[in-house]
């Protein structure tokens, strides 16, 4: 029975999905004079907003403009990037340092901005790596992935990571149980071995540091996504799982058999008290904490070896189920911290949950049962309305400035637009095609700025010019000023733009690094100025301190390596002028270019095997004479004994 | 970006040569000429002599300060090296008798504006044609910019 509908659900999906894929050139609200005004910045000219966007399976985070839809910049965060030598460069290496050893790529889904008083404060974006479970920070005055936390106890760092409304804690929630602590155990006794965890991250209020305050031992369900409460549910957070079933095989039908699965809300700050009278347990771990270091310029990765475990069974009060119906997704709090909306994927309506309400019922111990102790709180005790034909397969909501609320619903490809208290739908829109989740600038604040809604798409299908079988994903950019949703622009990404924030522009522009001071560049290898350039042999390692400035490299003849060596060459850029970055490439280097930026100091690792003389350049046209930028190392054989020399303009 | 730095060279170039056609004005001490020139380029005469930028009046300088000009001299080390050697012509030329060729406030403008300058000043439009790499902000304080004017104060009369 319950099958048949899921089915019957599906398939009109996909006939209004083929429908609307038919006739999508007919329907441009874009295009038109209007909207060029609206998202034309004039060369020269500023975007109002900062959009980071995740880069879904490319690891990285995007940065655009809006309502321009121009891209800035690619932050490499969970992927080496052969462009900036992310992961590649000897100093950032270790930020990839995982208890798996060094991992090359991340599944990055959920930019989130640090707040203050639940509103963005611009100091630092957080984003999630859903397969190998880590949390990274990014320093909103570099644009610079500034440190990753691995988390242990955890598979699928999906939930992750939502922030409590003054950056007390990221919060991060398991998508997939596995048993815990991992051990040899079969599949299929998945009900009885397999856990799922939440996390809360410590962030500390002056470096932004993280560091795992705690974790809560939790049922074996999925746990998907999350939200702090704000305002009054300031103490709260809600976390949707699904799998409330507990099926370990084709969770596409087994998982989606119950009728509601839950909305867990767990008050933080009794568990934190619990905590501080020493509830939880020490539990022996292994995870990394890698930070770049702000005056070498480096990575450093320590390896972390315990974490604290609260069991919800030692601290009563502490978590609720509330029954959501069918499969939960998003969880998403209003601005004034009183509805919890939670997007039921294969649900008829979009449930809305009362803050109040909840704590009434608690109070009042309305509860339908419990699982592992945990009490399910009663639907109707919790429920503040419905929001009934939300579209198919609501999945995520933001909020605007004047009381309405944005839902995606993929299956059907529109944003509804609903009020907040009637819970009536007054507008609904089509998105080209199937979104995920949607961005209004400070739109999961307490004070969202409004202005634009931007949809983030899975699928492109004929939007744009083909490009073979692989096609881009996509961002639009909707009008929300007036009462009806506009198409004003669709622009496309690079990954999957899972998730994005914005941020007006003049909060974080001010604060933008120009460049690194030279004085201040603790680098051990670091050249201030071209005294202290040189080249010396330690065993078989032959370090080559080098400076660049336009357009020679200090020194540029070098000679005295081996077949064999280990060559670094630690290139300082004395440029000390914005947007004067330097590269560097040697002939047969085997890992990737340096992209060393004013003040800076970076190393890349080459590993000459055959005697000859080879050139190396900068690589980022930096002058006029960029073309003379260049140098030679001579590579002599393995067991011969060559002077070094080192010079230039000799 | 690359396109962006490439076409601000080209202008940088184009205005460069500009400069130099025009270096024809007669140069001479006669002070209407000087004007006719601070005129063509929108400067003042004290501009014209002194420079664009932060150092707006004529410095009172005092007599050699050792220890300032040693502290120059690290300066110079660690900031401008890489391009100007004392002696001989490098990425920029000879700073030896910098003094002797410029105005002290000169020199210092040059090292505290140098994109102003690069944009407005006709010597230094010259320069740039001369040497095709342009004179680059070094992030030197006010301060730090005095320290290696008596830096060049001293290497003068070591000559």
């Amino acid at each position: 029975m319950i099958k048949n509908k899921i089915f019957t659900l599906l398939i009109s999906g996909f006939i209004l999905g083929l429908v609307f894929t038919g006739c999508s050139n007919q329907q441009e609200a874009g295009g038109t004079d209007e909207a060029a005004k609206r998202v034309y910045v004039a060369p020269g000219q500023y975007d109002e907003f900062y959009t980071f966007m995740s880069g879904g399976f490319s690891g990285q985070v995007t940065v655009y403009g809006i309502p321009s839809g121009r891209l800035f910049k690619i932050i490499p965060v969970f992927s080496q990037d052969a462009e900036t030598a992310y992961g590649y460069s000897e100093e950032t290496k270790a930020m990839l340092n995982t208890s798996y050893g060094f991992i090359p790529w991340g599944d990055a889904h959920h930019p989130e901005l640090s707040e203050t008083d639940g509103v963005h404060d611009g100091k630092w974006l957080f984003i999630n790596e859903n397969n190998t479970p880590r949390v990274a920070r990014i320093d909103l005055t570099e644009f610079e992935t500034a440190e990753i936390l691995e988390l242990p106890n955890s598979a699928g760092n999906h939930g992750s990571p939502f922030i409590t409304e003054n950056n007390e804690y990221v919060v991060a929630s398991t998508r997939f149980s596995v048993p815990i602590p991992q051990k040899d155990v079969p599949i299929k006794s998945y009900k009885e071995n397999f856990n799922g965890t939440i996390s809360f991250i410590k962030v500390d209020k002056t470096s932004g540091e993280m560091s795992i305050g705690f974790q809560i031992l939790v049922p074996g369900f999925n746990y998907d996504l999350a939200h702090a409460g704000k305002g009054p549910s300031h103490d709260w957070a809600f976390f949707t799982c699904y799998n409330s079933e507990q099926a370990n095989s084709l969770l596409e039908i087994n998982a989606s058999r119950n009728d509601k699965d839950f909305i867990a809300a767990v008050n933080w700050k009794l568990a934190e008290k619990y905590v501080s009278e020493g509830k939880a347990k020490k539990v022996a771990a292994n995870y990394a904490h890698n930070h770049m270091d702000e005056k070498t310029q480096t990575a450093v990765s320590v390896m972390n070896k315990e974490v604290l475990v609260l069991d919800p069974k030692d601290a009563p009060g502490m978590i609720y189920y509330i029954p959501t119906p069918k499969s939960p997704h998003g969880v998403d709090v209003d601005p004034t911290g009183q509805y919890i909306v939670g997007g039921g994927k294969l649900s008829t309506v979009l449930p809305v949950h009362s803050f109040d309400k909840m704590i009434k019922a608690i109070e009042n111990k309305e509860f339908d049962g419990d699982v592992d102790g945990i009490p399910i709180l009663k639907y109707d005790a919790v429920i503040a309305g419905e929001v009934k034909e939300p579209g198919l397969g609501p999945l995520h909501t933001e909020f605007d400035d004047k009381g309405f609320a944005y839902t995606t619903a993929f299956i059907s490809s529109e944003i509804v637009k609903w009020k907040i208290g009637t819970w009536e739908v007054v507008d609904r829109v089509q998105t080209y095609y199937s979104p995920g989740h949607l961005n209004v600038p400070g739109g999961d604040t307490k004070k969202p700025w409004g202005k634009y809604v931007i949809s983030l798409n899975k699928i492109t299908k004929d939007r744009y010019l083909p490009t073979g079988p692989a096609l881009c994903q996509s961002a639009q950019l909707f009008d929300i000023s007036g009462d009806k949703m506009k198409l004003l622009l669709d622009f496309p990404t690079i990954g999957e733009p899972h998730y994005a924030q914005s941020i007006p522009a003049e909060m974080l522009m001010k604060n933008s690094k120009k460049i690194y001071k030279l004085e201040d560049n603790e680098h051990p290898y670091a050249a201030k100025g071209v005294k202290e350039t040189k080249v010396e042999r330690k065993g078989n390692e032959f370090h080559v301190t080098i400076g660049a400035s336009r357009s020679h490299f200090t020194p540029d003849n070098i000679e005295g390596a081996k077949v064999g060596d280990k060559v670094y060459f630690h290139v300082t850029n004395f440029e000390q002028d914005w947007d004067i970055p330097h590269g560097f490439a040697v002939m047969g280097n085997r890992n990737s270019e340096l992209l060393i930026m004013p003040g800076q100091t970076r190393t890349i690792l080459w590993e000459p095997q055959k005697v000859g003389v080879y050139p190396f350049y900068c690589t980022d046209f930096c002058s006029a004479l960029h073309q003379e930028m260049q140098g030679y190392i001579r590579v002599s054989a393995q067991n011969s004994n060559p002077e070094i020399k080192y010079t230039l303009g000799e | 970006m690359k396109l962006i730095k490439a076409l601000i060279l080209a202008s940088l170039l184009l205005l460069a040569s500009c400069g130099e056609s025009k270096e024809k004005a007669p140069e001479s001490s006669n002070d209407s000429a000087k004007e006719k020139l601070a005129q063509k380029f929108g400067l003042t005469l004290f501009e014209l002599e002194n420079g664009v930028g932060p150092i707006k009046e004529k410095l009172d300088l005092s007599p050699l300060d050792i220890e300032m000009a040693s502290r120059g001299q690290k300066l110079f080390e660690e900031k401008c090296a890489s391009c100007h050697k004392l002696d001989e012509r490098f990425t920029g030329p000879a700073q030896r008798d910098v003094i002797e060729r410029r105005t002290p406030e000169y020199i210092m403008n040059m090292i505290l504006n140098p994109e102003e300058m690069i944009a407005k000043h006709p010597e230094v439009k010259k320069m740039l044609a001369m040497y095709m790499t342009s004179m680059t902000y070094q992030n030197v304080s006010k301060e730090q910019a005095r320290e290696i004017l008596e830096y060049f104060r001293k290497v003068d009369k070591e000559k």
